[in-house]
């Protein structure tokens, strides 16, 4: 069970830290230049932050124990496929889930 | 004049963020019924959704609860998650960083995946913008999602278990993040960013506190850089 003080705790300090990140350079740094090197670095990071946080969860999904799993590689890997031929967020995320959705009624 | 440029940036925001909900409304229903059986109550979930608005840190956050893990190691954790967007902020900062504070803070509390990705896609293919323009494309895209992420924890606590874990719905973040990803691989400098992110992240998985998210995404970040300097780009 967990604790309610603590459950309150995590949820304030946690809503101010994200706004704190979120924050932290529109509020702080404004309108003031920053420098090139750092522009080049920041142009990357949607394309890299994002797959460093679902590569673990592809590769070892909790759902499973954190052990591989053929159906939810396929499914992403598929979704990966789609996405970069086609361009279109939705056609690919509807191909992963096509995979998931047909995995499930195998299974049965 | 300008205030016909912002209206048609605020719809085309609009228009951009109307996909995302077939996103979000899983993956916030899935919140909702995970706090719920992880014993929250209807308020606590949705106070958790209002305040905290990142769902990958309130995932995060509700697991290692439940795992009893000690308070800093769970606020530690969910934060170094949520640490990417401080580079999104600081990625948005040279579009919107000109705009009073009152929407800079606007911006930020609304700074999720979702909004930042469409964002500086946006700001990309569309240069000349001015920053009202910009702002007003953001909070279009914000518009559709951001208060549904709230409604549907509620719908997800509501409906609590009543949803089959069968369909894995678990993969709901992934394959949306994928899909999110993957069209916007457009040159090689994208592609290195991406790779060496999936590497290094998956070979400082054994880092605690989700440390190999940072390792990774800073590792994809230099890639991406690198490549682009040496391209002369």
């Amino acid at each position: 069970m967990i604790d309610r003080a603590e459950l309150w705790l995590v949820i304030v300090v946690l809503g101010l830290g994200s706004f704190g990140l979120r924050f932290a350079f529109l509020g702080l740094v404004g309108d003031r230049p920053m420098p090139p090197w750092l522009l080049r670095h920041l142009r990357y990071t949607a394309v890299a932050v994002l797959p460093a946080l679902v590569a673990p969860l592809i590769v070892w999904p909790k759902a499973t124990g954190g052990d591989p799993d053929p159906l939810r590689l396929a499914a992403a890997a598929l979704t990966l496929a789609v996405g970069y031929t086609s361009k279109n967020v939705i056609l690919a995320m509807l191909a992963g889930a096509t995979v998931m959705v047909a995995g499930a009624y195998w299974s049965f | 004049m300008a205030g016909n440029g912002a209206k048609s940036s605020y719809w085309r925001g609009v228009r951009d963020g109307m996909p995302f909900i077939l996103v979000l409304i899983p993956f916030a229903t899935l919140f909702g019924v995970a706090a719920t059986e992880a014993g929250l109550n209807i308020v606590e979930t949705l106070a958790f959704s209002v305040v905290v608005v990142a769902g990958a840190a309130q995932f995060t956050a509700l697991q290692l609860m439940t795992e009893q893990a000690p308070t800093l190691v769970v606020l530690a954790s969910a934060l170094a998650v949520n640490m990417r967007m401080a580079m999104y902020s600081a990625s948005i900062t040279p579009h919107l960083g000109g705009l009073p504070l009152w929407k800079r803070a606007a911006t930020a509390y609304c700074l999720v995946d979702q909004s930042y990705a469409s964002a500086v896609l946006d700001y990309e293919q569309r240069p000349d913008q001015t920053p009202d323009q910009k702002f007003a494309y953001f909070f279009g895209v914000c518009t559709p999602i951001i208060p549904l992420w709230s409604v549907f924890t509620l719908i997800g606590a509501l409906v609590g278990e009543a949803i089959p874990p069968e369909l894995g719905l678990d993969f709901a973040l992934p394959i949306a993040f994928v899909a999110m990803i993957a069209p916007a691989l457009r040159t090689r400098a994208h592609v290195a960013a991406a790779f060496a992110a999936v590497v290094g992240a998956l070979a400082f998985a054994w880092l605690p506190w989700n440390l190999g998210l940072i390792v990774g995404g800073l590792a994809g970040m230099a890639a991406g850089a690198e490549i682009e300097r040496r391209m002369g780009a």
